[in-house]
């Protein structure tokens, strides 16, 4: 029994409404207790802050996609070398780091969970052969469905049942998290070399609208209780003018909420949010954006802040990345996976001296900061899309510095600065709110119960930062807080130290999330029992693997964490 | 000053060279010369335990490494070098000169693959033959040589240039297939003949080809018969017949072919009447 206690820190944990008080968090066996007995291990705390463990919703840091981004790019890893040492395995990093250096990057920064937003069910398997090797933190992926044959099959014929079952069937035998969507309708159009352009646009073969099946999967989720909503990449992305299609989509299922309870995800909304006609003419819409989700209840983003770099543009999102490829002219890789979605790769640098990037960076600090609500918005960058993961203390400093975000203003493209709302916002989060965006907000939109606070019963996964708020405003002192948020005093994985002062101090393998959906009714125990019966059939018409190869076993997972739910049908 | 290295014994495995580079060395004593870090195989070793070292403070006033042996086992020497200069007295390994950006480099025997690459600046001059990727960029990357002068005395292999931005390279002896490709600018010079392909994916720059070329890529279009052609502000005597392309990639590269050495593109000639 090892037991930990976290001494006299700033403690900030908003789900449990605890903003900067003095108090000291107990842990025993990998959970926070209420009490611990003397001859407990101390962490001294004081004159620190203290969080619970981050947690990124969307971060691509394993799978198909990704590797083929590393294969695709010598050149950014020979820049970023990481040596071996007793502890830690070598790797490479920037934009597409190799998996062990890609958990060591994030427990440094004091994260512990973060989710693998798209595997094709295809490439699962490789996805958590991947998961398996990134250690020191927890992490799920969300299996593509948005454009798989058999739901967008029953969504046409209105068989919402059938689809939930065989939505559950997939999600387990991927061993998926939740339902992520990738430009719907789209990705199946691209296989045939088309595209569609609104959410009212006919999916070629299926004579669907990307607004049924965007309809179809809420309701379906909602249906099968799963923890997290929805997970949406709209159509359009990355397209000027988008901003409407973003807008459409958020409204297209504000019927199907429930009491004010989220039932839908729009990730990365930065690449959504553009007004104008054409690059030359490009603006933000994120006060559209902006004003709809504060007065809606039933929608959560994640911005997808664009950070000035070098970095590797990889989404399922085929027919966008064929597009980005003609538009930098760039090295580029794009491919078709059978029955179920697409995907393509391209480098991509953002300049600050370009209009579009530096429009673009401006768009999602506007919508993070002009959401009211820290609780619906969260922190991204899309990881590598908008930028690697491990610029998030400096996006940090932005959030919480008006003076951070000037600094860099003056130095960024002036056309792009004149039509931008940012030099006008004021507004500064708190770390309580800093807190809700990069950790508290995040784990409450995934539903992950036992992450992303510091309550007794959580896992003890916490983030302690050397940043002193009763001695220096961070909000001034923002260079400073960078460097505290990008070399954590202490992280706390599971009730173990495994980082201290900005180092490895121990490796630990976290758990992979997946959810194990159980049917309440014995009329849907046939009925998955039937979806079972005709996936095996249709498996010979549809994929070039057989049925038995398919699932993945759970004995495979590295740590299966399963997520119990009881579905309403 | 002069330190002069010479190797103690046959190298069997690749060597790491990146400290031996007159930046490295200068301001240095005899003693953290022989201690700096090198790498044989996977085995650390300093430069002392490989290699005899002479110091000569007296010799010349430019600050000289002078290698006297075989070192074509050593790898990556002058490695961001920006002044002084390095001779080597004997053949020398891969990735010679990279990332240099002033200062000179002269090898009197063979040099391996990758001299020059991702270059700003200074000179490389080799006595002998060349491997590939003379000049070109790191794998994946689109950013090759970028200034500085290469000059072969005798042949050079395959993609020479590759990724081109500036700069020279002269090849006095043959060179391999797909000289110039995806070259961005900069010239390249070839006095012997070439194995074809020259200037695939280039979309500017100068390619000079004065004997026999095996081919001309069918994305080049002739453009004109010029008499002579700059090289360096050396006027080489032609004719020669000016190619634009790659056509393919929308370039705007031009591509001299000596004429009296390739009659076999006189058929060209018809398109320029």
């Amino acid at each position: 029994m090892t037991e930990l206690i976290v001494k006299n820190g700033f403690v900030y944990d908003p789900l449990n409404r605890i903003n900067g008080e003095k108090m000291d968090i107990c842990i025993r066996d990998g959970k926070i207790v209420k009490t611990v007995k003397d001859s407990a291990k101390v962490v001294d705390a004081s004159g620190m802050v203290v969080m619970p463990g981050g947690v990124d919703i969307h971060s691509h840091i394993a799978g198909g996609e990704v590797d083929t981004g590393r294969m695709l790019r010598p050149e950014d890893h020979v820049k970023d070398v990481e040596v071996k040492t007793a502890l830690t395995r070598s790797g490479v990093g920037y934009s597409i780091p190799s998996t062990f250096t890609t958990g060591y990057r994030y427990s440094k920064m004091g994260y512990t969970t973060v989710m693998n937003p798209s595997t094709p069910p295809l490439q699962a398997r490789h996805t958590h052969e991947e998961l398996a090797d990134t250690p020191m933190i927890d992490k799920g992926t969300y299996p593509l469905l948005g454009d798989w044959w058999i739901s967008l099959e029953h969504i046409r014929d209105g068989l919402i049942e059938e689809n939930a079952a065989h939505i559950a069937w997939m999600l387990k035998a991927a061993r998926g998290y939740a339902i992520k969507i990738v430009n719907p309708g789209g990705l199946e159009a691209w296989g045939f070399g088309r595209n569609v352009h609104s959410l009212d646009d006919v999916v070629p073969n299926f004579g669907i609208t990307p607004r049924e099946i965007i309809r179809g999967l809420c309701k379906v989720n909602t249906m099968l209780n799963l923890p997290h909503t929805i997970h949406v990449h709209t159509n359009n992305l990355g397209q000027p003018g988008n901003y409407v299609t973003a807008l459409e989509t958020m409204k297209c299922v504000e019927d199907l909420a429930r009491k004010d309870s989220p039932v839908l995800h729009i990730t990365h909304i930065q690449f959504c949010a553009f007004k104008g006609e054409d690059w030359g003419g490009l603006k933000s819409g994120a006060e559209e954006i902006s004003n709809y989700v504060n007065n809606h209840n039933h929608v959560t983003v994640d911005v997808g802040q664009v950070v000035f770099s070098d970095t590797t543009t990889m989404t399922a999102d085929g027919p966008f990345q064929f597009g980005l490829y003609h538009l930098t002219g760039n090295k580029w890789v794009n491919h078709d996976v059978e029955t179920e979605t697409s995907g393509g790769i391209v480098p991509f640098r953002y300049k600050r001296s370009s209009a579009v990037h530096a429009t673009q960076w401006s768009i999602a600090l506007e919508i993070m900061l002009l959401i009211k609500d820290p609780w619906k918005v969260l922190m991204t960058t899309d990881h590598p899309n908008a930028g690697p993961f491990f610029y998030y203390p400096k996006i940090m400093t932005w959030y919480i510095s008006k003076a951070a975000r000037d600094k860099l203003l003056s130095k960024t493209n002036k056309r792009a600065i004149k039509k931008s709302l940012l030099p006008t916002i004021d507004r500064e989060l708190s770390l309580y709110e800093l807190a809700i965006v990069t950790r508290a907000g995040q784990a409450k939109a995934l539903g992950l119960k036992d992450k992303g606070h510091l309550g007794v019963g959580a896992d003890a996964d916490i983030a302690i930062y050397n940043i002193n708020p009763e001695l220096a405003d961070p909000s001034k002192k923002f260079v400073a807080a960078r460097k505290a948020f990008e070399r954590a005093a202490y992280t706390i994985k599971g009730g173990e130290i495994v980082v201290k002062d900005g180092e490895i101090v121990k490796q630990v393998f976290g758990k992979t999330y997946w959810v194990d959906v159980e049917c309440a009714r014995n009329h849907c125990r046939t009925t998955r029992a039937r979806a079972n019966a005709e996936i095996k059939k249709k498996f010979k018409d549809y994929w070039t693997v057989e049925y038995e190869n398919y699932p993945i076993r759970e004995g495979f997972l590295h740590s299966s964490a399963p997520v119990a739910v009881k579905a309403e049908i | 000053m002069v330190i002069t290295l010479i190797p103690k014994r046959v190298f069997k495995f690749p060597i790491e060279g990146k400290n031996i580079s007159p930046d490295v060395f200068v301001e240095k004593s005899a003693k953290e010369i022989a201690a700096l870090e090198m790498w044989e195989g996977n085995r650390k070793r300093s430069l002392g335990e490989l290699f005899d070292i002479k110091n000569d403070s007296s010799a010349s006033e430019e600050f000289t490494i002078k290698i006297e042996g075989d070192v074509s086992k050593v790898r990556n020497i002058g490695f961001r070098m920006s002044m002084g200069q390095v001779i080597v007295d004997g053949d020398a390994g891969m990735h010679l000169g990279e990332e240099m950006s002033g200062g000179a480099i002269t090898v009197s025997g063979n040099a391996g693959s990758w001299a020059g690459s991702q270059m700003k600046g200074g000179t490389i001059e080799i006595k002998g033959n060349a491997g590939n990727y003379i000049g070109a960029a790191y794998r994946g990357s689109t950013k090759g040589m970028n200034g500085g002068k290469v000059i072969i005395h005798g042949n050079a292999g395959h993609e020479v240039g590759c990724y081109m931005r500036k700069g020279l390279i002269k090849i006095l002896g043959n060179v391999g297939i797909f000289a110039g490709i995806h070259m961005n600018n900069g010239t390249i010079f070839v006095q012997g003949t070439s194995q074809g392909r020259a200037g695939a994916q280039m979309t500017n720059g100068k390619i000079v080809l004065a004997g026999h070329s095996e081919d001309v890529m069918p994305s080049f279009t002739v453009d004109d018969i010029k008499a002579k052609v700059k090289v360096d502000g050396e006027k080489i005597e032609g004719p020669f017949y000016r190619f634009i392309g790659d056509l393919a990639d929308k370039g705007k590269g031009k591509l001299f072919v000596s004429k009296p050495k390739n009659p076999y593109l006189s058929h060209y000639e018809k398109y320029l009447e």
